[in-house]
């Protein structure tokens, strides 16, 4: 365990390595809390000294600055880089994309300058400096298609990362007809998680997940809270949800050193 | 004589005319909000070549990007043809450029009409592709009345006056067989057909010869002036349009300057040195086109209709009534009411009527995801969101119109930094027995 609180870091007079930016939804939401175990057990796997910021972390804003409402982002953005600023955090991990983008794309406009990672890079990142070992032997079994999240992929350009990390977790990957940069949204993003849809024939949630299960995937393979949630929906509303498991990136990896 | 004198003043006022429309068109644009554009000029070059120059993502989809590829560079090669049909309406010759070339004249007229037949064959394609096999992006819903007799306007214009060029160079062959035309040039497409006007009399050819000439660049001269009120703009705006695309992630949404001051000092932060320049717009977001920014504007000028943007939607794929390309087709609509405005009285003055309400409505942007697909899909680097995402600040911050549901994660993030309801001294319970105290 090599986890603290800034707060506790700052009072052992040390600093951690990394900020666990954990988001709302992770730090809330039962099923992404699970994905935040599996990504810290993995750190501490690697021997990361990482840090969280516990109470003192809020909302980056994303949805609100994508519902339109820029005060409430900017006041919720200025405040966490005072945090930020006064921890003298460098650099930042962070497993949900929305959380990810904003802080790396959105808050140096504001005076927020950080090293930002999604968990997905930054787990590429410990393999590759060698902290991370995966076994050679074996692997996942069965099928597993990657769903690409917008503000990992379209929004930042980031397609690889989480699809290295399942090949090297010995997953036998499956690539949808909507894929990569033209990955077709899970629904959630841009404050849809937080509102009814609008009137339509359908929920894009449904249709996401019926293009996933056409190609009989054993796992749907995830990168963002909000997908996770939405596309978890989509398996139950088609009834698989006994045969389809909807897992974070984070979770296949650590399952696959038994952790 | 006559006939210069008359070529002369329609060959002037046409040009004259499209200076005209060019300019309102630019003053137009320019009513949009400024928006500075960061330097790195040498990127923007690259992605102006990668993009307009080369078409890179006209390739997404293959049979579009090769009949797409035949007409623009047939219309690059046509120039040339152009350029002599001009210098000869002007001084009375034909074929002026033949002896100033010599042998490499022969190269012109055969890649002329190598090209003129693969922009005929191309915008039969197109044609087919929009009215028979009926793709199913072509006939959404906002893509009824102008939209598609403009498109098809265009094909057909192309066909004429390709069909113009290709019986002029025939009938001309037909006459420099009987040595009334001096024998210059190949003419590898139209010599299929000298044969059908060899037995016509002398004449006849020259009234064919000459007619086609001039249909062809009467053809040309009415079509340039079509140009600033049709979507084929794109074929001018589409290079300014990636030149001043942002560089910067689509993921980025710019913060409005005027709120980072009023929330720095709410905060108590210190304040930038430019933070309260009075060229800050007062609105916060979008109401009307005018609160856009120009680039914003010049993005609907450049829209040329295809909808790859509307066709990758989730929303309008899961039958929302968000469509991207309407957004932009909307403010293009309602430029061109302000246009008008500008071209009777000469400055624009409000008319009570604005881009959100009248043209777009709430629930279109409400359901948008974000999600960039759009953006993406755009060969000619428009982004929808960019405009979505602007009228939206409107609502929530100017006319506080917000969904329920969001007002209320609104509340929650406000009161407990998360947009859910949880107070924030349980944000590390997830992990507590995986930190150390």
């Amino acid at each position: 365990m090599a986890g603290k609180t800034l707060a506790a870091w700052s009072v052992a007079g040390e600093k951690p390595e990394i900020l666990y930016w954990v988001g709302c939804a992770a730090s809330f939401d039962d099923r992404a809390q699970r994905v935040a175990r599996a990504f810290v057990k993995l750190l501490d796997a690697a021997g990361v000294r990482w840090g969280i910021l516990g109470a003192e972390e809020t909302c980056t804003g994303d949805p609100a600055k994508r519902a339109g409402n820029d005060f409430l982002f900017q006041m919720l953005a200025l405040q966490n880089i005072q945090t930020l600023q006064a921890y003298e955090v460098q650099e930042i991990v962070a497993s949900c994309p929305h959380c990810f983008n904003t802080l790396k794309n959105e808050y140096p406009q504001l005076g927020g300058h950080f090293r930002v990672w999604h968990h997905s890079q930054y787990l590429v990142h410990l393999i590759e400096t060698g902290r991370l070992h995966l076994p050679a032997e074996g692997g996942v079994e069965g099928g597993t298609v990657f769903h690409d999240p917008c503000y990992l992929g379209r929004a930042n350009d980031e397609y690889e990362a989480p699809r290295r990390l399942l090949r090297q977790a010995g997953a036998k990957l499956q690539e949808a007809p909507r894929s990569r940069d033209f990955s077709f949204c899970c629904g959630a993003g841009g404050a849809q998680m937080f509102k009814e849809p609008e009137p339509g024939r359908k929920d894009v949630n449904i249709e996401r997940t019926e293009e996933l299960l056409s190609l009989s995937p054993k796992r749907i393979a995830v990168g963002c809270p909000f997908c996770m949630t939405m596309i978890t929906d989509g398996v139950k509303h088609a009834g698989k949800q006994g045969e389809v498991q909807v897992q974070d990136i984070a979770e296949i990896l650590a399952e696959r050193l038994g952790l | 004589m006559i006939a210069q004198i008359i070529f002369f003043l329609i060959l002037v006022g046409a040009i004259a005319l499209f200076v005209y429309h060019v300019r309102l068109l630019r003053k137009t644009i320019l009513l949009g909000r400024d928006e500075p554009v960061e330097g790195r000029k040498a990127e923007r070059w690259r992605q102006m070549l990668r993009v307009a120059v080369f078409q890179q993502r006209m390739m997404d989809r293959p049979v579009a990007a090769i009949a797409h590829w035949a007409i623009y560079v047939g219309f690059l090669v046509i120039n040339v043809e152009v350029t002599e049909i001009i210098a000869d309406g002007l001084i009375g010759g034909h074929r002026l450029l033949a002896p100033l070339l010599g042998p490499l004249y022969s190269l012109i007229t055969t890649g002329a009409e190598v090209f003129m037949a693969l922009v005929f064959v191309a915008a039969v394609v197109f044609l087919w592709r929009r009215n028979v096999a009926k793709l199913p992006r072509f006939h959404t819903a906002e893509m009824r009345g102008w939209p598609p007799l403009d498109a098809n306007i265009i094909l057909w214009t192309e066909i004429v006056l390709v069909v113009a060029l290709l019986i002029m160079n025939a009938a001309d062959q037909a006459l420099q067989q009987k040595a009334i035309y001096p024998s210059v040039g190949t003419f590898p497409v139209s010599q299929a057909f000298v044969s059908f006007f060899v037995p016509l009399s002398e004449g006849t050819l020259i009234f064919i010869e000459r007619t086609a000439w001039w249909v062809h660049i009467l053809g040309i001269l009415a079509f340039l002036n079509y140009i600033p009120f049709s979507k084929h703009l794109h074929i001018f705006l589409a290079f300014p349009n990636t030149y001043y695309a942002p560089l910067r992630p689509v993921g980025e949404i710019p913060s409005l300057p005027q709120v980072t001051a009023v929330v720095k000092e709410a905060l108590g932060l210190p304040q930038e040195g430019e933070a309260a320049s009075s060229e800050t717009p007062s609105t916060l977001g979008a109401k009307d086109v005018t609160d856009l920014s120009w680039k914003n504007l010049l993005d609907a000028y450049t829209c040329t209709e295809c909808g790859r943007c509307t066709s990758v939607c989730p929303a309008n794929l899961t039958g929302k009534k968000l469509s991207p390309r309407k957004i932009l087709m909307d403010t293009r609509d309602r430029l061109e009411e302000i246009k008008k405005h500008l071209h009777k009285n000469g400055r624009w003055t409000p008319d009570g009527k604005a881009l959100l309400g009248d043209y777009i409505t709430p629930e279109e942007l409400w359901a948008c995801t974000t999600c960039n697909a759009c953006v993406r899909a755009c060969p000619v680097l428009i982004n929808p969101v960019s405009i979505i995402v602007q009228l939206r600040e409107y609502l929530v911050m100017e006319a506080s119109q917000a969904p329920e549901t969001l007002n209320a994660a609104f509340v929650n993030m406000e009161n407990n930094g998360s947009p859910w309801a949880f107070p924030s001294a349980d944000r590390a319970k997830w992990a507590e027995n995986l930190i150390q105290a």
